[in-house]
């Protein structure tokens, strides 16, 4: 970790998609009219086909090395350098990155491909390819970035592609409500990401090691241990903070609400952005950050417990979805639940190798699920459908092998990683949490296959228009699913429990991780096969609930419906009203908010305002006075004394001579008296 | 009596302050234009005689006999200019009490 090799090839993995995304954002339009789609899609396409044989080549240069040395930087240059704060731009590939960058191009290639066939009928064929590249490059930023910052550019770059493809036929409003809910609820769960990001930095600051680099965080987090911010210790509050940001971004409670709204959009966006990649980006925080986490076990426990609940209470959603990409959607909020479930348990490696199978399942169903919409000319309603298999063998049988995969079933790739987080929940975690997982697994089963017998058993529901247009998907959207489907059983092999092989996934990831936090479950081997057969039973159970009532119809799906006055069924059909509930709370508190602020302003600020304005005006009202009052009656009464005087000895002037000489005596008698008197 | 006889200054003195006197009533009182210039040559005239009298009295020249001539002549000329002016005043006023020509006044 303390000498990791230089390369220069890391970039190559962001910069293809990016490119792609700017030629066909920037001149997309005009290439589509010449050139036509098919430009399109080469231009979109190789970029990430690309980055995935760059990606592989990367995998394989790890492996040659030894494991304490699997370490690439790609350094760009140093971005900001600000104080104590050092972040560069570049990229790490260590086993972790290396796994998800496998991921992200690997499958987000098959569903580029798969896209092309899915909007074929698109005018807007090059918008959506751009942001589908500029997703790819965000999400490859986001596992690359060798810091927090880096991560959190990727983190906010997916968001907002996921907002632009969610509400891409943004002429429905209501699909751009949609990505408006979804990029909002996001941004809240971004929040508690900053926060905890300038908490860990200060506090390291404090320290005299401020930084937001992985590496360096994990070379000084033990100067944090111990350390108390407001009667907290710093690292759980932290990282409190940054797991609310993983709770936006990978749908988890309370912050899941917009994910089953984003199921407006296309459904490869469905497939790549809420299945694969981005909802698993909190889940690769807390592994990236798995040291961190570890110091704060209360963290650990927050995050176990609200993983085990959403991922039983999602489940309990699904059950009653008529909607089958509704189903896809609560569908992936539990299984993200399993995910964090083990990520709270400290089992870091089984949760990201679950995020792997996954990957591979959830977006061959979505795929599938969204071939099926193709045949159906856009129909979502599982109550209008029935009967497919006979119509599209191909996405049948593809979808049959992901539904055993994420329900359980033995030699499946979902079997071994779920089976992996349960066991590891049992022996770190407790009883509680067990059960909710397991018991989650079961109503997994059942609404799975209550999908699949609704979908493709049975007799058709559709009207004789659709009838007509049934059929199977083009070669560009079936062999993606084949791909993905059968692919699925080659990773499930890295994932061998203790007692068939050793766990190769874990093994790999072993540099990154040590341990995971706290001792692995030290199960003894017969703990861990009853532990899995028991899942496996309440597998089939769930499967043969869902057979009996959906394929044999012999208990009626009505009479469950009833349990409870219906009660049970309202609450899971209504989504639990949580988003009601939010609603009433926080979208009406803000507006309500909103209004007293605008009435403030109103009143108090312009009030203040104007009454300024009135005292001035009344105050130049006075000067006024005094000056028209007094000024001009000092004035005034000047030129009126003058007038007095004037009209007084206007008299003398008689006009009359004889007066004048009167006064010339007069005048003369009193110069000789003074002159005599006072002047000798 | 002191001073009456005319051997004395003082009574040729007295003689001119009483002319004086009368001529400065009759200018001061009169309403004809032509007796206010009579009253002024009496004026004048008693002035002559206070000339005459110190020049005869007094410094023993002839002195005072030419000043006393010097004023009859201004007194000829001065009148002379004082009817020009009343014929003006009469040609505008047709009058020539002085109390009609007020039009000055206020």
């Amino acid at each position: 970790m303390d000498h990791p090799i230089p390369t220069d090839i890391l970039r190559w993995i962001v910069f293809l998609p990016l490119i792609g995304a700017i030629i066909n954002g920037l001149l997309g339009a005009i290439i589509q009219k010449k050139m036509g789609k098919g430009a399109i899609s080469f231009i979109a396409c190789t970029p990430v086909v690309l980055a995935f044989g760059i990606s592989l080549s990367v995998f394989f240069q790890l492996k040659g090395l030894n494991p304490e040395q699997r370490f690439l930087i790609d350094n760009l240059y140093s971005w900001i350098t600000l104080g104590s704060l050092k972040v560069d731009m570049a990229f790490l590939a260590d086993p972790l990155s290396a796994v998800m960058i496998l991921v992200v191009t690997g499958i987000g290639g098959l569903i580029h491909i798969y896209a092309i066939g899915y909007m074929h009928d698109d005018k807007a064929f090059w918008r959506f390819f751009a942001y589908l590249n500029l997703f790819t490059a965000a999400m490859l930023t986001l596992v690359l970035g060798d810091s927090l910052l880096l991560m959190f550019v990727g983190w906010e770059g997916v968001g907002l592609c996921s907002y632009a493809l969610i509400g891409f036929w943004y002429q429905d409003h209501n699909n751009a409500r949609a990505g408006n809910k979804a990029f909002i609820v996001n941004r809240v769960g971004d929040f508690g990401f900053v926060l905890g990001m300038f908490l860990l930095f200060w506090s390291l600051d404090a320290q005299g090691h401020g930084t937001l680099t992985f590496r360096e965080i994990a070379k000084w987090a033990s100067t944090l241990q111990g350390q108390m911010i407001w009667g907290v210790p710093v690292v759980t509050l932290a990282t409190l903070f940054l797991f609310v940001g993983a709770t936006g971004k990978s749908a988890q409670i309370p912050l899941h609400v917009w994910l089953p709204d984003a199921m407006a959009g296309p459904t490869p966006v469905s497939a790549l952005i809420h299945a694969a990649t981005m909802v698993t980006a909190g889940v690769y925080m807390i592994a990236r950050l798995g040291f961190l986490f570890a110091m704060a076990p209360a963290t650990l426990h927050v995050v176990a417990v609200i993983a085990a609940v959403t991922a039983l209470f999602a489940a309990t959603i699904a059950v009653t979805q008529n909607d089958i990409k509704k189903v896809l959607a609560y569908s992936t909020v539990s299984q993200l639940g399993y995910m964090f479930l083990a990520m709270g348990v400290g089992a870091y490696a089984q949760g990201v190798f679950h995020l792997v199978t996954h990957a591979f399942f959830k977006a061959c169903l979505f795929l599938g699920a969204g071939s099926v919409i193709h045949a159906m000319g856009g129909e979502q309603d599982m109550t209008k459908m029935g009967g497919l298999r006979k119509h599209m063998p191909r996405t049948f049988i593809t979808y049959l092998l992901a539904t055993l995969a994420i329900m359980g079933f033995p030699g499946t790739a979902g079997f071994f990683s779920k089976d992996g987080i349960l066991e590891e929940a049992y022996g770190r975690g407790g009883m509680g949490l067990w059960l909710a997982g397991l018991v989650g697994a079961g109503f997994t089963a059942f609404y799975m296959w209550r999908q699949v017998f609704m979908t493709f058993f049975g007799e058709s529901r559709a009207d004789e228009h659709t009838k007509h247009h049934l059929h199977e998907s083009p070669g560009v959207m079936t062999w993606p699913l084949v791909i993905l489907a059968l692919g699925a059983f080659p990773v499930g092999m890295f994932g061998l429990p203790a007692f068939l092989g050793h766990h190769r996934f874990v093994e790999w990831l072993e540099p990154v991780f040590g341990h995971g936090h706290g001792e692995a479950a030290h199960l003894s081997h017969e703990t861990a096969v009853l532990l899995t057969v028991i899942s496996v039973v309440v597998a089939l159970a769930g499967f043969g609930l869902a057979y009996l009532m959906y394929y044999r119809k012999s208990s009626a799906p009505e009479r469950f419906s009833a349990l409870a006055g219906g009660l049970f069924y309202r609450l899971s059909y209504n989504k639990y009203y949580i988003d009601e509930i939010y609603q009433a709370i926080f979208v009406n508190g803000t507006l309500l908010l909103a209004r007293i602020g605008s009435l403030f302003d109103q009143y108090v600020i312009d009030g203040i305002v104007d009454g300024s304005a009135s005292l001035t005006r009344f105050i130049s009202w006075l000067n006024g006075l005094f000056d028209n009052y007094i000024i001009d009656g000092i004035v005034n009464a000047v030129a009126n004394i003058t007038f007095w005087i004037g009209n007084r000895f206007r008299r003398l002037q008689t006009g009359n001579i004889n007066s004048y000489l009167y006064g010339i005596l007069i005048a003369v008698v009193v110069a000789i008296i003074v002159k005599l008197r006072y002047w000798s | 009596m002191p001073g009456f006889s005319p051997n004395e200054l003082s009574s040729y003195l007295i003689i001119g302050a009483i002319l004086f006197t009368l001529g400065l009533f009759t200018v001061l009182t009169r309403r004809n234009a032509i007796s206010v210039l009579m009253g002024v040559e009496l004026i004048l005239n008693s002035a002559n005689i206070n000339y005459v009298a110190f020049s005869h009295f007094g410094s023993g020249n002839a002195d005072g006999q030419i000043y006393a001539i010097f004023v009859i002549m201004l007194a000829a000329a001065e009148a002379a200019v004082g009817l020009a002016i009343v014929l003006a005043i009469f040609q505008i006023f047709h009058t020539i009490d002085v109390e009609a020509v007020e039009t000055l006044r206020e």
